[in-house]
């Protein structure tokens, strides 16, 4: 055997193994990316820049809605040493057993990249426990921000801002989980504006995820963009002012500037102070308005589903007047037969009846619209007037959500004939089947800020904008949609007798809502009383002052509190002079609504 | 020496394996001065920094490159035995006072330098085992000669394995290139790779658990030896069926021994990994399989392929891997300086390294070969294997295809002892080829 050949097997298996290296390093370095992802995962780091959110101003400049700093707890395990656990849960806090979820939670996620252990460290907290965590390497506290209100109102029109949550995720890729995101109110509706656009630095970090150099020179970086700031509609006084008057009370009040749909105030009670739901304590304050038997959560204003009462008579007055129903003159017997009255009249013209509140004329009123004889089925006839009367209704934007910038308005219920159909079956109902919507009971359902929108349409005389909070994003001004008025197609001329008969019902002797005059200006209103017999009344009143020039409308809702004008009407007065006179002339009205206690039925 | 003889040996000079050297220490120093690169003090000549360090160890590597071809080669004849018996003396001496530096007692301190006795031990027992088997000469194909020339492997390879230090006793196994050379039976290549072969196999199967009928869960390895069992059996009716009836009892013999072999190499390669090796060499093991239960074991290769894989076809540039600059990879200096080749200078980068050490290894050979003394071509064929052995378990771990051991790669690492080491082990095989003419032994 030539042992000279041996040289030749063992080049083989050299050069073999000189082949499998270049084939492994082929397959590594060219071959897939996924060593390149990997090495870029671990080198390289988007670092998020949040702009600070956007301020809210009142209408008059004053800040409502600033932020402030708050710490997360980061921890980054892998540079986490050995500590006394228990020690480090005693100063930030948190149980053991909560924290250990948390730190192994962390280290699940990734050895390298920080993770959350306790959110939302107030500053106080926060001041405490970073004196002591130099002990603890791997651990330190991120800013965030959050917000502060610092009149501590209007948390049903604010909303608020709080971590986005898996929904929000899924809709909207801007957000990543830990972002923030506005909740509700105009946080919610005008949240792009708010919160600008995040920018993204790209960076290096070395083995320790300290950022040492940015990547490819900053190309790929963005700026972030700063949020807008929001001027809103709300007067920050007359809001305070209105909550005030609405402690211990169930209801709401609107106001709105009628030249503009501006809202001055809007008032949901029982509510909270917003700052309660910033922080660590959000958590379990959001647990405790969740669970109040009160729900302070459902804001009112918008929400509640509310059966209008007297003050709807007004609106059957004008459709009825344009569609030429009836005129001023127009008197009709009060029959109390068919449907009940009270007071003493017998054969009101217009101006009586609304004065009066006169259900039957009322009745009557409608079942003019309703039954107009274009068919000789009076089903078929109350099948086609009603939906007629229904257009007309949602012109004055009853059914609808108004197109207002506050979120979640529920649009309230304006029966059709389709309605009654599910109810009674087709063509098997009439206008004596439904009368009662015509003195606003019934199926009818309306929400207070459109009653607000009624004072303003009638103090208008037949128009109305869109309701809106706000005023200006920036320094933009408001969106076009809240500069076109809106026209309820009852002609002018047709307000006089309605808006006289509400400055009766308020100014002379006898009127229903004797407490709402104020001493030097002209206030018009109307009083209703929602009835929920055996248990006591709702309490409404719808008003706008000065007669001839409006400033103001206003509508006030405060449930199971009996006669519309012994509770309602007065607040709506004291807001309308607080906001006209800045002053309130007689302190024991006053007195007597901050005294009055109304928690249910 | 007289001055004939000294141009006689320049001219015979191997100036190609020289050229191979000196590219591959550069191209190592560069890498080195990449591994510690810091851009606040990039001062090349910066003696307390790794680089400026390695400067200086390659000026005394050039000084004693110089002198060893300058020394007759008869001289490193009889310097075998001596230098042999000194270096084990030294083994045992660093057991026993040695600094323990990474779990290992395998460094002599010397100030900030230290010296590794196991990297001379390499050239040492390459001597010895070319001299003893020069001295035995035809007389090799003994079993008691055969015997004797395992002890010489063995008994350095037996301290370093006390240090412990793996990866350099399994450099001294890659000497059977060499005794392979001289006339061991092909068969120890085929037991070899059966092994190697065997030894996954069992630790695949040992590390996982099998439910047996009536015993409960056990480790895979029963259905191995079993297996083993059955494959014996087959291939002993297949020697009854198809053989000659006169060839059949050493076929059976045959069959029998490697069976007994293979059970108890799989049985012991099985209890090895549970019981003899510590954890973390048992993870590392795991790793290479992707076995490891904890995630963070595989931190450096993972880490390591990362680098390498992120080169890309032409890398990221000198001085411009992020996984280098920014300490990613842990040793990168010295066991993982392969990394910063593959992160930097891409494929092709890589590539030329690893044809460099190709080159310089069957270049070894290749002068091996045409050595007319069977001292230099032993030695010689030592050379290459010792070169071999430290690619194929230093390239082979940060490629992530062999497990994880520290050995350092030949003129790349950083490391005075290393570099000299391997200084040495070349430079005499040179000295020896250049004067291949004028003696004849």
């Amino acid at each position: 055997m030539n042992l000279g050949n041996r040289r030749y097997i063992i080049t083989g298996i050299f050069l073999l193994f000189g082949v499998i290296f270049i084939a492994r390093l082929f397959s590594l370095q060219v071959a897939t990316d996924d060593w390149r992802a990997k090495a870029a995962e671990l080198t390289e780091e988007k670092v998020k820049i949040y702009p600070s959110r956007g301020l809210i101003y009142d209408r008059n400049g004053e800040l409502l809605v600033a932020n402030r700093a708050i710490y997360d707890l980061m921890a980054t395990p892998r540079k986490v040493a050995p500590f006394d656990t228990v020690a480090f849960c005693d100063l930030i806090k948190m149980d053991v057993e909560d924290f250990e979820e948390s730190f192994n939670k962390a280290k699940r996620y990734s050895r390298y990249k920080a993770s959350v252990i306790k959110k939302q460290i107030d500053p106080e907290d926060f001041a405490r426990i970073a004196e002591q965590l130099h002990k603890y390497p791997g651990f330190y506290g991120q800013t965030r921000t959050v917000r502060n209100y610092t009149r501590g109102i209007g948390a049903h029109v604010l909303g608020d801002f709080a971590e986005a949550g898996p929904k929000d995720i899924e809709r909207n890729s801007y957000y990543m989980p830990g972002d923030y995101i506005g909740k509700g109110g105009i946080e919610r509706t005008y949240e792009e504006e708010l919160r600008g656009r995040k920018g993204a630095k790209y960076v290096l970090v070395d083995v320790r995820n300290n950022v040492q150099e940015s990547f490819d020179g900053g190309r790929l970086d963005t700026a972030a963009v700063q949020g807008k700031d929001l001027t809103i509609t709300l007067e920050a006084d007359l809001q305070a002012y209105a909550e005030k008057l609405m402690q211990n009370k169930l209801g709401s009040v609107v106001a709105i500037e009628p030249k503009t749909g501006e809202i001055l105030a809007l008032v949901s009670a029982p509510g909270w102070d917003p700052n309660l739901l910033v922080g660590s304590q959000r958590g379990t304050n959001y647990a405790q308005l969740q669970g109040d038997s009160l729900k302070p959560l459902y804001t009112r204003a918008i929400q509640g589903q509310y059966r209008p009462g007297s003050i709807f008579k007004m609106v059957q007055s004008l459709i009825a007047l344009q569609d030429g129903k009836i005129t001023p003159a127009t008197r009709i017997t009060c029959n109390r037969g068919i449907i009940g009255c009270h007071g003493a009249h017998s054969y009101d013209d217009l101006e009586g009846a609304i004065m009066h509140s006169c259900n039957p004329y009322f009745h009557q009123v409608m079942k003019r619209m309703v039954e107009q004889g274009e068919e000789d089925s009076r089903f078929k006839d109350a099948q086609i007037g009603l939906n007629a009367w229904k257009e007309k209704i949602h012109r004055f934007g009853f059914g609808t959500d108004l197109n207002s910038d506050i979120p979640r308005i529920l649009k309230g219920n304006v029966p059709g004939s389709s309605y009654y159909d599910n109810i009674y079956g087709e063509l098997s109902w009439a206008y004596s089947t439904i009368y009662s919507i015509s003195i606003g009971e019934g199926e009818l359902l309306i929400n207070p800020l459109q009653m607000a929108n009624l004072s303003a349409i009638i103090a208008n005389r037949g128009y109305y904008y869109p309701p809106h909070v706000i005023k200006s994003v920036g320094t933009d001004g408001k969106p076009e949609q809240f500069l076109e008025p809106v026209s309820t197609g009852v002609d002018e001329q047709h307000f006089e007798t309605v808006v006289n008969a509400m400055q009766k019902v308020v100014d002379t002797p006898g009127g229903t809502a004797r407490r709402a005059r104020i001493e030097g200006i002209e206030v018009c209103g109307k009083t209703g009383t929602v009835q929920n017999d055996p248990l006591p009344d709702h309490s409404v009143f719808i008003a706008f002052a000065p007669k001839d020039d409006p400033q103001i409308a206003v509508s006030v809702y405060v449930e199971w509190s009996g006669f519309g004008g012994t509770w309602a009407a007065p607040i709506a007065s004291l807001l309308i002079e607080q906001y006209l006179n800045d002053s309130i002339a007689n302190p024991a009205k006053e007195q007597r609504i901050l005294d009055a206690e109304f928690l249910g039925p | 020496m007289s001055a004939t003889r000294r141009q006689e040996i320049r001219k015979n000079l191997d100036w190609v394996t020289l050229g191979l050297y000196f590219l591959l220490v550069l191209i190592g120093w560069t890498a080195i001065y990449s591994a510690n690169f810091d851009p606040d003090h990039q001062a090349i000549f910066d003696f307390k920094a790794d680089h400026g360090k390695q400067l200086i160890w390659m000026g005394i590597c050039t000084f004693i490159a110089l002198v060893l071809l300058n020394t007759e080669g008869e001289f490193f004849i009889r310097f075998s035995v001596i230098s042999y018996v000194s270096v084990l003396v030294l083994l045992i001496l660093v057991l026993i006072i040695g600094k323990k530096v990474g779990g290992a007692r395998s460094w002599f301190g010397v100030g900030s330098f230290g010296i590794q006795p196991s990297e001379f031990a390499k050239t040492t027992t390459a001597l010895m085992l070319a001299w003893f088997i020069a001295q035995t000469g035809p007389r090799f194909k003994a079993l008691s000669t055969r015997i004797q020339a395992a002890l010489v492997i063995g008994i350095p390879a037996g301290l370093i394995l006390l240090q412990p230090d793996a990866g350099t006793v399994l450099v001294f196994a890659g000497l059977v290139f060499a005794l392979y050379r001289e006339g061991l039976s092909g068969n120890i290549l085929i037991v070899g790779f059966g092994a190697i072969i065997l030894a996954i196999v069992a630790i695949l199967s040992g590390a996982t658990t099998v439910e047996y009928p009536g015993f409960g869960e056990q480790s895979g390895i029963y259905v191995m030896l079993f297996v083993l069992v059955i494959l014996g059996a087959l291939i002993f009716f297949g020697v009854r069926s198809f053989t000659l009836p006169r060839y059949r009892r050493k076929n059976y013999r045959i069959v029998a021994l490697s069976l007994a072999g293979a059970l108890a190499f799989s049985f012991a390669v099985n209890f090895g990994i549970e019981e003899i090796l510590q954890p973390h060499q048992r993870e590392r093991i795991y790793v290479l399989f992707g076995m490891n239960e904890n995630p963070d074991a595989d931190y450096n290769i993972r880490h390591a392929k990362a680098a390498i894989g992120s080169g890309g076809w032409t890398g990221k540039g000198y001085l411009n891997g992020p996984m280098t600059r920014y300490k990613f990879v842990p040793e990168q200096h010295t066991d993982f300086i392969f990394c910063t080749i593959g992160e930097e200078w891409g494929f092709f980068g890589s590539m030329f390294v690893v044809a460099l050490f190709i080159a310089l290894i069957l270049r070894v050979i290749h002068l091996a070969e045409r050595q007319r003394s069977q001292f230099s071509r032993v030695y010689g064929y030592s050379v290459a294997s010792i070169l071999f052995m430290h690619l194929l378990i230093n390239v082979g771990m940060v490629l992530g295809i062999a497990p994880v051991i520290g050995i350092p790669l030949p003129f790349f690492s950083y490391g005075g002892s290393s570099l000299m080491g391997f200084t040495i082990l070349l430079m005499i095989m040179l000295r020896l080829d250049g004067e291949r003419f004028s003696v004849f032994r």
